[in-house]
């Protein structure tokens, strides 16, 4: 599936992605799009993982089997932060980061 | 034999103090008085055991009193060679000052059920007699200077806390803290001068001290300092302790305001017994003394001395009868210090030593029998001053007698104790320099006048209107009186030199007619002034202090000293050395350590910011961190 592709395309897309995750990350406000942000980041790297397997161990399945792990665990944490947004929801009536720094205290 | 039964000596008063002292509110006052008095009967009578066993049971081994450690336990155990015992310690001036602190406390105790009847403290009274009993009885038991030096300072806090006594009462309460602060300044000295005796013999032990072996002298041979040799400086320290305790001059100030305790205080605290303990302290260190640092037992005379002309001199204007006793026995530890540093070692030449022990004994009878006396007439007339007082023999003839045979015995009328004790030491001052023999024997005069200047206006005179007639004491109060009566009379028959001798060898003795018969006479005519100028009211009395002018004025005043150290602690020392001092402490000192607090809460406040629970700021920094370290890591390592 990757034949005649190079490399250096599929890493820009990661690093695309991966930065464009992290930007989403600092500047949204809205914890639902941060989370999304986040889903970007672990994405760009299974997309790394996988690349990497492929072109510099082609007999070996390491890095597409931890890109399967990465994806279970986000989706487990997904539910965890969403379990958690919707409890901020519902105490202070708003999903804003802004609004929830009362943790440092 | 064995002296086991000794330590009990020690631990009935020490039990007797923690049970009144832990129960004794609980009790009534009348069962915590007896149970001191009857704890003071079972050791007054344990030590006169151990006197009769040590000096006429066992007696001498090869004509000498051996030292006999009855007991001896380490108690701070540093190294094999630093080890601090407690123990008991026999030879014969520590079973003579038990029998000495024993009878007298007893009489104190017995006499207290009458005279603090109905005070409020009483049991606390009682449970502070027995701790200041168990700490002169371990003070003079003592087997080495350490030992010593704890329960001197024992000693001390119930000096302290019995002055203190009434504690509502301003002038006590400042009358304590003096007494506490003088001597514990003295007693600086002291402990300097035994860690430096200590240091150089290598040695706390009594025995090893002033036994015949002079060898651990050896490494302090040649070592000077300013131009005095150590041992020197080693004694006359110690000497300051004792001198603080024992209040010579410069240190007697305060001795005459402890006076604001309670009379039987006075009489045993004093005047009895913890005032000489720094007599006892010299006599204990004699050897060392006098084969060490000769030189420190001349300072020692002539402080001894001086203290005694001093205080007899402004005993004759004291107008507080207690004041009167206080600056009397003053005078009369002067005597006993001088007759220390005039005495020789061995035989005869040692006489001056075996008449201050002398003194001491019968000193400490009838000064005891003065003050009990004395409080007989406070307790009557409810005043401690002389104007007050006149005529009162018809009143208190049991206090009267008993108050006479003690000025007589002071005075040293013949046949009477003080006579044979203060004869010993005229004889040995008049050996050893003539000028401390004529310093001395004016100060007999001297006695023998200001004595009976007091008991002339007190039970002579004319009579003064009483708010109500005065009555005699009750038997509690008398019956000791007499006891003590008795012991002055009789107690110079006791064959000193054949018993308390500076090497423990005995020496025979001889009146010495030349000097005695002059002493008799001088005194004599002490008595015969006070007879002219006190028995009838007259205005001689106050023409001749009017004729001595600016001098009678600076002796009534004590010579101003009170003020002069007045002066010297509150203008200098407060001024110049305390308040720069509390400065330092309260800018710099204080000042680094608030400043470090200071500097803490402020760099927090303002570091505190940065955790704003933002948490795309924390995203941020993050990044921007990692972002950093890979490009320190890519470019530079």
């Amino acid at each position: 599936m990757l034949q005649g592709i190079p490399i250096t395309s599929v890493l820009i897309v990661s690093a695309f992605m991966f930065f464009a995750g992290v930007c989403g990350f600092i500047i949204r406000r809205n914890m639902i799009t941060i989370l999304m942000s986040i889903e970007l980041i672990l994405n760009a790297v299974n997309i790394n993982m996988v690349v990497f397997n492929k072109f510099l161990f082609p007999d070996q399945l390491q890095g597409q089997f931890f890109a399967l792990f990465i994806v279970g665990i986000a989706a487990a944490e997904a539910s965890v932060a969403i379990a958690l947004v919707i409890n901020i929801y519902r105490r202070l009536n708003s999903i804003s980061v802004d609004k929830v720094n009362e943790m440092k205290y | 034999m064995n002296y086991s039964l000794t330590i009990l000596i020690l631990l009935i008063p020490f039990a007797t103090f923690l049970f009144n002292g832990l129960f004794g509110m609980k009790l009534k006052p009348i069962i915590s008085g007896l149970i001191g008095t009857i704890g003071l009967g079972v050791i007054t009578l344990l030590s006169y055991l151990t006197a009769w066993q040590y000096f006429f049971v066992d007696g001498m081994v090869n004509g000498t009193f051996p030292k006999i450690i009855a007991m001896s336990m380490d108690w701070l155990h540093f190294t094999d060679f630093l080890t601090v015992r407690i123990g008991i310690m026999l030879d014969p001036i520590s079973v003579m000052m038990l029998v000495v602190i024993t009878t007298v406390s007893f009489m104190v105790h017995i006499y207290s059920l009458g005279y603090m009847e109905g005070e409020k403290g009483f049991q606390r009274f009682y449970a502070f007699l027995s701790l200041f009993s168990f700490s002169m009885l371990g003070l003079v038991v003592a087997t080495n200077i350490f030992q010593m030096y704890i329960f001197w300072e024992l000693v001390g806090v119930s000096s302290f806390l019995l002055i203190g006594f009434y504690y509502t009462k301003d002038s006590a309460v400042a009358a304590s803290k003096k007494a506490f602060i003088v001597t514990r300044f003295a007693d600086l000295g002291f402990l300097i001068g035994i860690l430096l005796l200590s240091f150089f013999t290598k040695t706390f032990d009594f025995k090893t001290l002033t036994g015949s072996d002079q060898s651990i002298f050896a490494n302090a041979a040649g070592v000077n300092f300013m131009g005095i040799s150590v041992m020197t400086w080693a004694a006359i320290l110690i000497f300051m302790g004792g001198a603080g305790k024992s209040a010579m001059f410069p240190l007697h100030i305060w001795l005459p305001d402890a006076m604001e305790g309670p009379t039987p205080v006075s009489a045993l605290i004093h005047a009895a017994t913890m005032v000489v303990a720094g007599v006892y302290l010299v006599a204990r260190m004699f050897p060392v003394f006098y084969f060490q640092a000769p030189e420190a037992l001349n300072v020692v005379a002539y402080v001894g001395g001086f203290t005694s002309l001093f205080a007899a001199v402004i005993a004759c204007t004291q107008y507080d009868i207690k004041r009167v006793l206080a600056f009397s026995t003053l005078s009369q530890l002067g005597y006993m210090m001088l007759a220390l540093g005039v005495s020789g070692y061995g035989g005869e030449e040692g006489v001056g030593y075996m008449a201050s022990m002398f003194h001491l004994f019968t000193h400490a009878m009838f000064k005891a029998l003065l003050f009990l006396g004395a409080g007989s007439i406070i307790h009557a007339v409810h005043s401690n001053v002389m104007q007050d007082m006149g005529g009162l023999r018809k009143y208190l003839p049991i206090t009267h007698a008993t108050f006479l045979i003690a000025c007589l015995t002071i005075a040293g009328v013949p046949f009477l104790s003080g006579f044979f004790s203060k004869d010993e030491i005229l004889v040995a001052a008049f050996h050893h320099d003539k000028l401390l023999f004529a310093v001395e024997f004016l100060v007999a005069g001297l006695t023998a006048f200001y004595m009976f200047r007091l008991y002339f206006n007190i039970f002579w005179g004319k009579e003064k209107h009483y708010h109500h007639t005065p009555h005699e004491s009750p038997k509690t109060m008398t019956i000791p009186l007499m006891i003590l009566a008795f012991g002055s009379i009789f107690a110079g028959y006791i064959p000193f030199h054949k018993l308390v001798t500076s090497d423990g060898m005995p020496f025979e003795s001889h009146m010495n007619f030349a000097i005695a018969i002059p002493s008799v006479l001088i005194g004599l005519i002490g008595i015969t002034v006070a007879w002219v100028l006190y028995k009838k009211e007259t205005t001689i009395p106050e023409r001749i202090s009017k004729g001595l002018g600016g001098f009678y004025t600076a002796v009534f005043h004590k010579f101003y000293f009170d003020e002069i150290y007045l002066f010297i602690t509150k203008k200098i020392i407060f001024n110049y050395i305390s308040r720069p001092v509390a400065w330092f402490d309260r800018h710099i000192v204080d000042g680094t350590m608030n400043g470090i607090g200071w500097l803490t809460v402020t760099s927090s406040k303002k570091i505190r910011n940065l955790q704003s629970g933002n948490l795309p700021q924390y995203g941020l920094v993050f990044v921007l961190g990692a972002i950093i370290l890979v490009l320190v890591f890519a470019f530079i390592i």
